[in-house]
């Protein structure tokens, strides 16, 4: 019964820990401040919008934190295994107003190997199972895009738009831009074929297998062929695509990335991926992969719609006997039932309206 | 099946998009009877259209209100949704342009001030050329700015060059060519995939054909 009392986002919450717990992952609890220093050396590492800073007491420059993967990057031991996973607000700009964003994230750092992949995509999917049964995890691997530009002597500047176009499966602008760059047709029909590919393992296989072009792409491919193989023999190759018009920061994420959607939400819900790279970066040459869930993202979905705001109320008067009433409002409750008592009805939904008089209590009439 | 919410743009180009898509097999009775409805679903069958202001069509489908929409270049260039870009229509074709009057040099030694009704995308197209500018956001009647002395030039949609023409007025610089594209929402396109890829092909088949 108590169940009823949590909304559904906070028991989902709590399923998520459980599932976390479960796999011995500890929990992380951090304050909400954070040296700028950090973000600042790693700006392109938050997806999207701005820090927002403040001084501290001595004048020092901080930030509220806008994620919590740095901060734990950011105490990891190199050479030890930190499973971690959080709860928490974050805090970003986005179009210029301030916006408080929940997320629960997980992250695995310390290893590089694939059961360490695999057993993290396993939990990014249960945990969309928790929020809903119609879910979808894409998953694609960085490697396998940028290993496509490996061999070519593309700009740049040249090499984010046509990545611009692969994100946004945009197959005309891939061609204007080759057009407009000279670039070979190879080159660009890979392009078109990688923006386009998308459905289950077993029905694009084959045709990303004919986009291979070097090894870089191929050992890509191999390894989410064996992380797709892995799932599928331990029962959770359902609701699973193939993607590769997920983009993220390259100079972070370096190889298996994945995204999950849930039916009825407009944007993708949960984001993560491999980043050995930030590692290396911060002086912690080691594996690292984990995800995070917008929560905030979720609100609207889990808005629950309830008929009654208490089951019973409770009207008295003035000069009523409280003490009587106190124990006979105790008496009605227990097995989850609630009730109310207040002097009038105003801006109250109830299933069943009481009146408590000198007799006792009785049911007021409609 | 599952149903298609489509937005159409209000206006010439929503009315030939539509035009397309019943031909494709995608019709939906009363769409066409010129009433002020905005809002029309063909009972048990595929599509569920509305129209909109053609400033607003991304953000229907960025949000999901709508699955899949029809939208100019230019309000993708000046909105940048996080929405699919699936096809090129090919149909509204024009240039953004940057225009001043005619025989008038612009000058590169002061703040340059540009009147427009896409800031996003004059912003974007001077700072990529590293050039100070002052954007004067007007709402329409751009073409009047430069002649008034408001601004130096305005960045705009041009079609045929008539408008400007007429107010003595003439184009500087090509920013980028402009068309209809079909846009699709992110999660739409994972959760009605088949619907909206068979769409978009149907689409792609029938403009290779026209070709």
């Amino acid at each position: 019964m108590t169940e009823n009392i949590l909304r559904k986002e906070e028991k989902t919450i709590f399923d998520l820990r459980a599932l976390y717990e479960a796999y011995g992952y500890k929990k992380y609890k951090m304050s909400k401040f954070e040296e700028y220093d950090l973000y600042a050396e790693n700006k392109s590492f938050l997806a999207e919008g701005n820090i927002i800073t403040f001084n501290d007491t001595h004048g020092k420059l901080l930030a509220l934190k806008p994620d919590v993967t740095l901060s734990i990057v950011k105490n990891a031991v190199n050479g030890t295994v930190l499973k971690e996973y959080y709860n928490e607000n974050v805090y970003r700009a986005i179009d210029g107003e301030y916006r408080e964003i929940m997320q629960v994230g997980l992250e695995s750092i310390g290893s590089d190997d694939l059961f360490s992949t695999c057993e993290v995509i396993l939990l990014a999917k249960k945990s969309l199972e928790k929020i809903s049964d119609k879910y979808i995890l894409d998953l694609s691997n960085a490697a396998f895009v940028s290993g496509l530009f490996e061999d070519s002597d593309i700009p740049y500047d040249v090499r984010e738009k046509l990545l611009e176009c692969v994100a946004g499966k945009n197959t005309h602008d891939i061609d204007r831009i080759a057009n407009e760059n000279g670039l070979s047709a190879d080159i660009s029909d890979k392009l078109k074929g990688i923006a386009q590919l998308y459905g289950t393992f077993e029905s694009v296989i084959d045709k990303a297998r004919e986009l291979v072009s070097n090894d870089t792409m191929k050992n890509a491919l191999c390894e989410l062929e064996a992380i797709y193989d892995f799932m599928k023999e331990v029962g959770e190759s359902d609701n699973i695509r193939l993607d590769f018009s997920l983009i993220n920061d390259m100079s972070y994420y370096n190889g298996i990335i994945f995204r999950g959607f849930i039916d009825g939400v407009p944007h993708g819900v949960l984001a993560g991926g491999r980043y050995d790279k930030l590692l290396s970066k911060m002086g912690k040459p080691m594996g690292a992969v984990g995800f995070a869930i917008y929560m905030n993202l979720l609100d609207l979905y889990f808005d629950d719609v309830k008929e009654y705001d208490v089951d019973i109320l409770v009207t008295y008067e003035d000069g009523a006997d409280i003490i009587a009433m106190t124990k006979m409002v105790n008496m009605m409750l227990g097995g989850g039932r609630t009730v109310r008592v207040q002097k009038n009805t105003d801006n109250i939904r109830y299933r069943e309206h009481y009146k408590y008089t000198e007799g006792g209590l009785e049911v007021a009439k409609a | 099946m599952q149903k298609l919410n489509i937005a159409l743009p209000k206006g010439r180009l929503g009315e030939k998009v539509y035009k397309l898509l019943e031909e494709l097999g995608y019709g939906c009775p009363g769409m066409t009877d010129g009433s002020r409805k905005l809002i029309f679903e063909d009972e048990g069958g595929m599509v569920r259209y509305f129209w909109v202001k053609p400033s607003d069509v991304d953000i229907y489908v960025e949000r999901g209100a709508a699955d899949i929409g029809v939208v100019g270049r230019d309000i993708l260039l000046e909105h940048n949704p996080d929405v699919y870009e699936l096809v090129d229509l090919g149909f509204g074709k024009c240039r953004m342009c940057v225009a001043g009057v005619v025989g008038q040099e612009v000058s590169t030694d002061r703040t340059l001030r540009v009147a427009t009704k896409f800031p996003g995308i004059a912003k974007a197209h001077y700072s990529s050329k590293s050039r100070e500018i002052d954007i004067i956001k007007l709402s329409g009647s751009i073409e009047i700015a430069p002649i008034l002395g408001l601004s130096d030039v305005i960045v705009d949609i041009v079609e045929t060059g008539s408008t400007l023409k007429e107010n003595n007025l003439e184009v500087k610089d090509t920013i980028v060519d402009i068309s209809a594209r079909l846009i699709a929402n992110k999660a739409a396109y994972r959760f009605k995939n088949e619907e909206v890829t068979a769409l978009a092909e149907k689409i792609r088949e029938v403009l290779e054909m026209r070709k």
